[in-house]
């Protein structure tokens, strides 16, 4: 089959997760990966980021898929039952809040930087090697620092849903897929 | 004598379907797609049943069921 330039996108996924080692700012560019499908629903209607374009399940897919890291068994039903997707969107909706909660803090002088990156919203893991100052507010490095610990914590998960079960389990319950997906059942609805 | 041929073909589980278009990348023949973001849909005159969409699928929600060719 003929290979198209996003079929390469799982090293961009793998740059940003070295980025992030050196230079905890790269982090923003996770935007990316937040909005570009977002948009892409809400605008054409189609999981066309999640079909084509996302690194991350490229990744799990070779990883998983070529490189056999992966035992190939059936995700338990209620992984990827409807309560438990949309319960983890919004678990991961609530945890993007207290990021930004967090980021507010700094920007308003009210908490100190935190030169951490928090793993399964439970542990703090030193990152200050990443920090290297930043030329606007410690509130950007803030987000930053948070950023990369959501983008961290949902590779961690799938990397072990991976080996359990099939190579891109994570894409059943990745909050991002739920999300675009009922993007798209809002707005085919009438169509 | 008229035998009945019986080939297998692939179902998918269209509730249950995230739509994350793994099965669209394996399949050979371009016999399965995602329709408007919401589930895959296989297009059965296409469809050989080799089966690689539903050992693909991460969800499992893609089964091979006989049908009459």
């Amino acid at each position: 089959m003929k290979k198209h330039w996003y079929d390469h996108l799982w090293i961009a996924s793998l740059a940003y997760l070295a980025l992030g080692f050196f230079n905890i700012l790269f982090a923003w560019l996770g935007l990316l990966c937040f909005f570009i499908p977002l948009i892409i629903s809400a605008v054409k209607g189609t999981k066309g980021y999640c079909n084509r374009y996302c690194g991350r399940g490229q990744l799990f897919g070779l990883l998983g898929g070529r490189f056999g890291l992966s035992r190939k068994k059936d995700i338990p039903g209620w992984m990827k039952s409807k309560a438990f997707r949309y319960d983890f969107l919004a678990f991961f909706f609530a945890m993007l809040f207290v990021m930004l909660w967090n980021t507010w803090l700094v920007f308003s002088g009210a908490q100190d930087l935190r030169q951490a990156v928090t793993l399964l919203w439970t542990f703090r893991l030193p990152w200050h090697w990443a920090y290297h100052g930043t030329l606007f507010h410690a509130g950007v490095a803030q987000l930053a620092f948070g950023f990369y610990g959501v983008m961290l914590t949902s590779t961690l998960l799938g990397l072990v849903t991976m080996v359990l079960f099939k190579p891109r389990s994570w894409c059943v319950y990745c909050p991002m897929g739920s999300m675009t997906q009922l993007i798209c059942k809002a707005k085919n609805k009438n169509g | 004598m008229n035998p009945v041929k019986i080939r297998r073909k692939a179902a998918v589980n269209q509730s249950a379907c995230v739509a994350c278009g793994c099965c669209v990348k394996v399949c050979p023949r371009q016999a399965i797609k995602v329709v408007r973001g919401i589930a895959a849909r296989v297009l059965r005159e296409k469809c050989v049943g080799c089966g690689k969409c539903a050992a693909e699928c991460p969800a499992s929600v893609i089964s091979m069921q006989e049908a009459e060719a």
